[in-house]
């Protein structure tokens, strides 16, 4: 572990951690080859990489060969544009479907084709750096577990079943954690809608005061 | 040696065949043993299941979700500074350090970073949430142990740390002080002065305690021992804070990474623990605290002078882009993976709270323990209802 007056002296570190990140990308891509989509990296700052689904279980041993043992967290992004906006509209009005189709659906940093994608983070505790790993789900709805991988990934992709309806073949035991068993549906899809929304105007948008506005600050002048 | 009449002959006999059915019955048949959801070990409502075969675990699982409050949905549906009100509720007892990694994932996208003094002032305030938060576990340690004491103590001095939190923001459990660019407020006069008076009390509470519960024999022998977990599967299960810090791994984010935060600027130790077990994970917990207030007081000392607030539009507007930012909370790792498309609101907030992590490695290891050491692991792993369920 560095002592404490390394890590305070940013500057030297600041660019060895540069090659690092890239160099843990070239590291994965000898590992799975191909499998390897996209990557996007931020100096200094974080790094994503996207894999292909039927290599999502080999990426996370890859990375866990080369340091990465340490199970930060994994879910799922779904990323059509809400078809219900921000849930501050009237309830009772039809939703604006042209406006949502209009809506274009773009993957984030590291790209990809489908609506859901896995998100995963494992940390290298010996480096001190982080890789945010990505996967788009196809049709099937199925990736593999990370169980035999990160033991930590149980629960977490127990959740991440429950609230986006992601399988994950060799899990064990995919009950639910949080809704009762008999629940239908995907509470985080974004066409799922939030129910407290719709049974009820949000209030926040009934009497909105206008927004004092600054010189130069052309967006409170817009609302 | 001592004759027996012929009538307690017969009745000693007979309570021997009964014994012998009992155990024959107990060796066939386990039993199911329901821990919760109301329960003085549980801090909220977790429900344990364990079936037992005499006093030994042989299979636990606990059985989150009767605090279910769906954050990660409401957020989507917030703007951004109102999402603070939502994730204050996360962890309830150290409720200034959840709004920090948040505001600071925003920041991170905004480009923006919050004046010297702001900095000081949210790294002062997540130290004494700190405190409050795990003082109280300190205390809370010994009722689960039998021990009364502690926790009055507890009490008494986490209301000085509270009252602090309420001189400087407001609330006292939820303080909704972070805004994106820096701080709502100044410090009141005469703040500085008071915490330091406070600092002073706290490190004699954890005199306190050390003497009153962890120099304990019976403490001691309820908490030596049990409940180890390795560094590696540590590592695995994502353990976090003071639970991975006493598995022996040398690992604090508040030294570990850079972040537009004070920690650099104080001189701390980051304490470890070779033994693994729930003494290992109480003591580390008990110098924390200490360096907590150590912390406090240094940056007290160095306290920049400037504005606590940077420059920011009146109506938020964070770029596209994706943010991870995760600091070290009282609980353990606590990080936002914020997805923002250039909204007023975030598209998708994934919260990792530190108690899902360390609660999911209890399946694994309350096998084969006894029926009371359910309890000193819970109560030594720590954990928060609001933090597992979300």
């Amino acid at each position: 572990m560095a002592p404490l007056s390394e890590s305070t002296d940013t500057e030297p570190t600041a660019l060895a951690s540069d090659t690092l990140r890239e160099s843990i990308v070239d590291t994965l891509r000898e590992a799975i080859g191909d499998d390897l989509l996209e990557s996007y990296l931020i100096p200094n700052d974080d790094v994503w990489i996207r894999v292909s689904a039927s290599a999502w279980r080999r990426s996370g041993e890859a990375l866990r060969e080369q340091g990465f043992d340490y199970f930060c967290f994994l879910s799922a992004i779904d990323w059509l544009p809400s078809p219900f906006g921000r849930g501050e509209d009237d309830p009772s009005a039809e939703p604006d479907e042209a406006e949502a189709e209009s809506k274009e659906m773009t993957q984030g940093y590291t790209g990809g084709a489908t609506r859901f994608q896995m998100l995963a983070r494992v940390t290298d505790l010996r480096r001190h750096v982080g890789v945010t790993l990505k996967a788009d789900v196809d049709e099937s709805m199925v990736v593999e577990s990370w169980i035999p991988v990160y033991a930590g990934a149980n629960w977490h992709e127990r959740e991440t079943h429950e609230m986006f309806g992601i399988g994950f073949a060799g899990h064990p035991d995919l009950r639910n954690m949080y809704l009762p068993g008999d629940f239908e549906g995907y509470p985080m899809r974004k066409d799922f809608p939030l129910l407290a929304r719709m049974v009820k105007p949000w209030p926040g948008i009934v009497d909105v005061e206008p927004m004092p506005t600054e010189d130069g600050d052309e967006e409170a002048e817009s609302s | 040696m001592t004759m027996l009449s012929e009538r307690q002959q017969l009745s000693y006999i007979a309570s021997q065949a009964a014994d012998a059915r009992l155990n024959v019955e107990l060796e066939t048949e386990g039993m199911t043993l329901n821990i919760g959801p109301q329960h003085p070990a549980t801090h909220g409502t977790l429900r344990i299941i364990a079936r037992l075969d005499g006093e030994q675990v042989v299979w636990a699982e606990p059985s989150a979700g009767y605090m279910h409050r769906g954050y990660e949905k409401l957020t989507e549906v917030r703007t951004f500074p109102q999402v603070t009100t939502l994730i204050n509720r996360i962890d309830w007892l150290g409720s200034f350090a959840n709004e920090v990694p948040f505001i600071l994932a925003a920041e991170k996208l905004m480009e923006i970073e919050a004046p010297p003094r702001a900095q000081h002032i949210r790294t002062i305030l997540f130290e004494l949430s700190r405190i409050a938060n795990v003082g109280l576990f300190l205390g809370d340690l010994g009722v689960q142990m039998g021990a009364i004491t502690p926790v009055f103590l507890a009490f008494r001095d986490r209301e000085y740390v509270l009252n602090l939190i309420e001189g400087a923001t407001g609330g006292r459990f939820h303080p909704n002080f972070d805004r994106i660019g820096g701080l709502k407020d100044d410090l009141p006069q005469g703040w500085i002065d008071e915490t330091r008076q406070v600092m002073k009390k706290l490190r004699g509470f954890c005199d306190e305690i050390e003497d009153l519960l962890f120099g304990n024999e019976i403490f001691q022998s309820r908490t030596r021992g049990i409940g180890v977990i390795p560094a590696d599967v540590a590592r695995q299960y994502g353990l976090s804070g003071a639970n991975l810090r006493a598995s022996g791994v040398d690992w604090d984010l508040r030294r570990d990474q850079s972040l537009p935060m004070a920690w650099d600027k104080v001189d701390f130790k980051v304490w470890t623990h070779p033994d693994g077990d729930s003494w290992a994970r109480c003591w580390v917990r008990l110098q924390e605290v200490r360096e907590s207030t150590k912390i406090v007081d240094q940056l007290l000392d160095t306290m920049p002078a400037g504005p606590v607030m940077a420059k920011v539009p009146r109506i938020i507007k964070v770029p596209e882009g994706e943010a991870w930012v995760s600091t070290e909370n009282p609980l353990g790792e606590m990080g936002y993976y914020v997805v923002s498309k250039g909204d007023l609101g975030p598209f998708r907030v994934k919260i990792r709270s530190a108690s899902f992590n360390n609660i999911s490695i209890t399946p694994w290891l309350l096998k084969g323990v006894y029926v009371p050491d359910i309890i000193t692991i819970l109560a030594s792993l720590y954990f928060i209802l609001g933090d597992i369920d979300r």
